[in-house]
């Protein structure tokens, strides 16, 4: 008999800092002391907390230990399993209040979260269906079949308001019911987990935690739209969360969830998984399954929308891995439950990665109508080393930036694309005082100039130009009338592009243009960057005064920069320098700057 | 599987994994075994083994069986706490395994606690 389980992360973050090893020693140690017999140690999916990986939680009494190492295990094993007696030095401290915290559920960080799309994340083995099915698994599947007509399961999901969860914000009942209304004898039912946008790993995590409900949720799909077969479509890059997603259809199909004649009601449905190469235009719809069809991944014109002509030209639907995650709860709970959360346009939760310049980096699922502030400063504990905000940016590289101003703005589609960005997949990127915002457009524009397909010509090739102009103006080359060419270029991209990848592509620029243009300006004007990030506008000087002459700047100095006697100030030579900065974090007397 | 009736099945018996898998809300009985070395070498682990079993058996999803320290009063470990919410914490002595079927049923399902179990000879 079980009488307690020690929960291990095994998400990708936890797994890259070794959870694995923890959980081999964890098993070794209760063995040792005879308690394997007791203790169950389960590996999970994400909990969320990823700045504090390697993440373990002790149940019944709920411990939560952060910052985990393979050494620490024989004192938990010892010290909690064996005497009761909490590991204190392990637990979690607030930042605010300077205490410790012994459970994950009332941390700052885990109290306004609601969670949904997660809810078997950090909870169940998301390689054990059973453990999936003990927390009401497959009910909704089975309700589905042998209760409702799949004219009930669309209007249900629409009743909810669930909209896609990939960005666009698509009511998802809506695109089911236009598939389901083609007469055709064979559809089929995709799911998009080619999650591109950097920073995001939202569909990652409820894969790797989760990954029955994805399972579950497309074979209802398929019994109301009429389809038979599905395809998930995944990044290679996804090692973990493809093995979990592999296993989790192998199991489905010998407990008989999925295949033939499924709780023998003659439905039958089986999915595939198709791996993605890592392009990130595959995430677009069109090219996503042209990929899967085994063709190269390039978006096409719409219409005729995928519900009309999709996968090898057969009705088709395509919804993200966290709009699936939603679905079996749906069904289960009721749309009116669902549609109580959030607010009045945008129904139920929403999975956020958020990273950047943030105390707790980490994955959060928030109502639909919380704002920003709550998500920065209650969930995420606010700005690292008491740096100022400046600027979130949301929706990968088809987003924009959202400054302070609209902080307290609540946040669901409608709002965030008035504010100048957008919902997307969920990647949410933190910005303090130290971010140039010049070099942030800079650096998304990169990502687009290499990851666009290159069939059309408006995105081939405007981005490429936008650019160029950018990295004029982060060199100080630039003049005043490149930002009203920078902004002709980008109307003329939302207006022209083939797929949305193209026609957003833009939104870094004309984002930070509409919040951040005294910055596009200082740097062309006075040739100088506020943040001191872009090199090319950067001077780093020595402050005579300060200089002791120790020569550790000297010693440093990868490209021999720097020149001086001993005991007498040294000088950095503007033209050999590259602005690496290392002389200034040597530097014991704080005597080298960034100008 | 060809019904929801196996599906149930299959959910009912893994209810017991997942409920142990989360912490009390308010209305939580918590029975708590003083697990420190005076505990352990007086017989505390089979006691703390039988509340589990016995929790799980009558399928009590209120109550949280949990370890603690040493509780003070060596001599009479083992000893079990059971708090039951917004009354008085009981605290038994020298609990044996076989005491413990009793305990859960008078105690914590009938909410009479076993006064014979607490008296101090």
């Amino acid at each position: 008999m079980v009488r307690s389980y020690i929960l291990v992360c095994g998400g990708t973050g936890c797994t890259s800092n070794h959870s694995g090893e923890i959980i081999n020693a964890l098993n070794a140690e209760l063995k040792a002391q005879h308690l394997d017999e007791e203790v169950k140690v389960v590996m999970t999916g994400c909990f969320g907390l990823c700045a504090k990986g390697p993440i373990m939680v002790v149940y019944p009494e709920g411990a939560f230990y952060h910052s985990v190492t393979v050494e620490d295990v024989k004192e938990i094993v010892s010290e909690h399993l064996l005497k009761g007696r909490i590991v204190k030095r392990l637990l979690h401290t607030e930042d605010t209040t300077n205490e410790k915290v012994l459970s994950l559920n009332d941390t700052e960080f885990l109290k306004k979260q609601v969670r949904v799309a997660l809810y078997n994340c950090g909870v169940i083995d998301p390689e054990n269906i059973e453990e999936y099915i003990g927390r009401e698994g497959y009910q909704a599947l089975g309700k589905v079949l042998t209760e409702m007509k799949p004219v009930d399961v669309i209007e249900t999901i629409k009743a909810s308001g669930l909209r896609g969860r990939g960005g666009g914000g698509f009511p998802t009942g809506k695109k089911w019911e236009f598939a389901y209304n083609q007469k055709n004898d064979q559809k089929y039912v995709c799911c998009n987990a080619d999650e591109g946008d950097p920073g995001a790993f939202m569909d990652r995590s409820v894969l790797e935690g989760d990954p029955h409900s994805v399972v579950e949720a497309m074979a209802i799909a398929g019994y109301a739209i009429g389809a038979n077969k599905g395809y998930v479509y995944i990044r290679a890059e996804y090692p973990i969360a493809v093995k979990r997603l592999q296993k989790a259809i192998n199991d489905a199909r010998a407990y008989g969830l999925i295949g033939k004649n499924i709780f023998n009601t003659g439905f039958d449905f089986d999915l595939e998984i198709r791996l993605g190469a890592g392009a990130f235009v595959c995430g677009e719809e069109t090219a996503l399954m042209t990929s899967v069809e085994g063709k190269r991944g390039e978006p096409r014109v719409r219409p005729p929308f995928p519900a009309v002509k999709g996968l090898y030209g057969k009705p088709t639907i395509l919804n993200n891995v966290e709009t699936y995650a939603n679905v079996p709860h749906i069904i289960r709970k009721g749309a009116d439950w669902f549609a109580s959360m959030g607010t009045e346009k945008s129904k139920g939760t929403k999975v956020f990665a958020v990273g950047g310049k943030i105390v707790n980096t980490g994955l959060v699922e928030i109502p639909m109508g919380t704002t920003l502030r709550e998500i920065i400063y209650d969930i995420g504990g606010g700005i690292k080393n008491g740096k100022k905000f400046k600027a979130a940016q949301t929706g990968g590289p088809s987003g924009g930036c959202i400054p302070e101003q609209h902080l307290d703005v609540p946040i669901d589609y409608d709002n965030l694309i008035a504010i100048g960005s957008m919902m997307g997949s969920g990647g949410m990127i933190i910005m303090d005082e130290d971010n140039c915002m010049v070099d942030i457009a800079k650096f998304f524009l990169e990502f687009v100039v290499d990851e666009s397909c290159g069939k059309c010509t408006p995105c081939r090739v405007g981005t490429k130009r936008l650019l160029e102009i950018l990295t004029k103006v982060t060199n100080g080359e630039a003049e005043l009338a490149d930002i009203d060419r920078m902004e002709e270029i980008s109307h003329y991209l939302q207006d022209n592009a083939l797929c949305a990848l193209g026609k957003t592509a833009c939104n870094p620029v004309i984002s930070t243009l509409r919040y951040f243009r005294d910055e596009y300006i200082e740097h062309i004007v006075n040739k100088r960057c506020p943040a001191g990030v872009c090199k090319g506008l950067t001077k780093i000087v020595i402050d005579k005064d300060k200089c002791i002459g120790c020569g550790i700047c000297k010693k440093n100095c990868p490209v021999n920069a720097i020149s001086g006697e001993i005991k007498q100030p040294h000088v950095i030579d503007p033209e050999v320098c590259v602005k690496c900065g290392l002389c200034i974090t040597k530097c014991p007397k704080g005597a080298i700057s960034r100008r | 599987m060809k019904s929801l009736q196996e599906l149930n099945a299959i959910r009912d018996k893994m209810k017991n994994a997942s409920q142990n898998r989360q912490q009390g809300s308010d209305d939580t009985i918590r029975v708590v075994v003083g697990m420190a070395t005076c505990g352990i070498a007086a017989g505390a682990r089979p006691v703390l083994n039988a509340f589990v079993e016995e929790v799980a058996k009558r399928n009590l999803s209120n109550v949280v069986v949990s370890q603690t320290g040493c509780i003070g009063m060596c001599k009479f470990e083992p000893i079990v706490e059971v708090f039951v919410p917004n009354k008085e914490k009981v605290t038994y002595i020298k609990v044996t395994p076989e005491k413990v079927a009793r305990i859960v049923t008078e105690h914590i399902v009938n909410q009479k606690p076993v006064t014979e179990y607490i008296k101090i000879n």
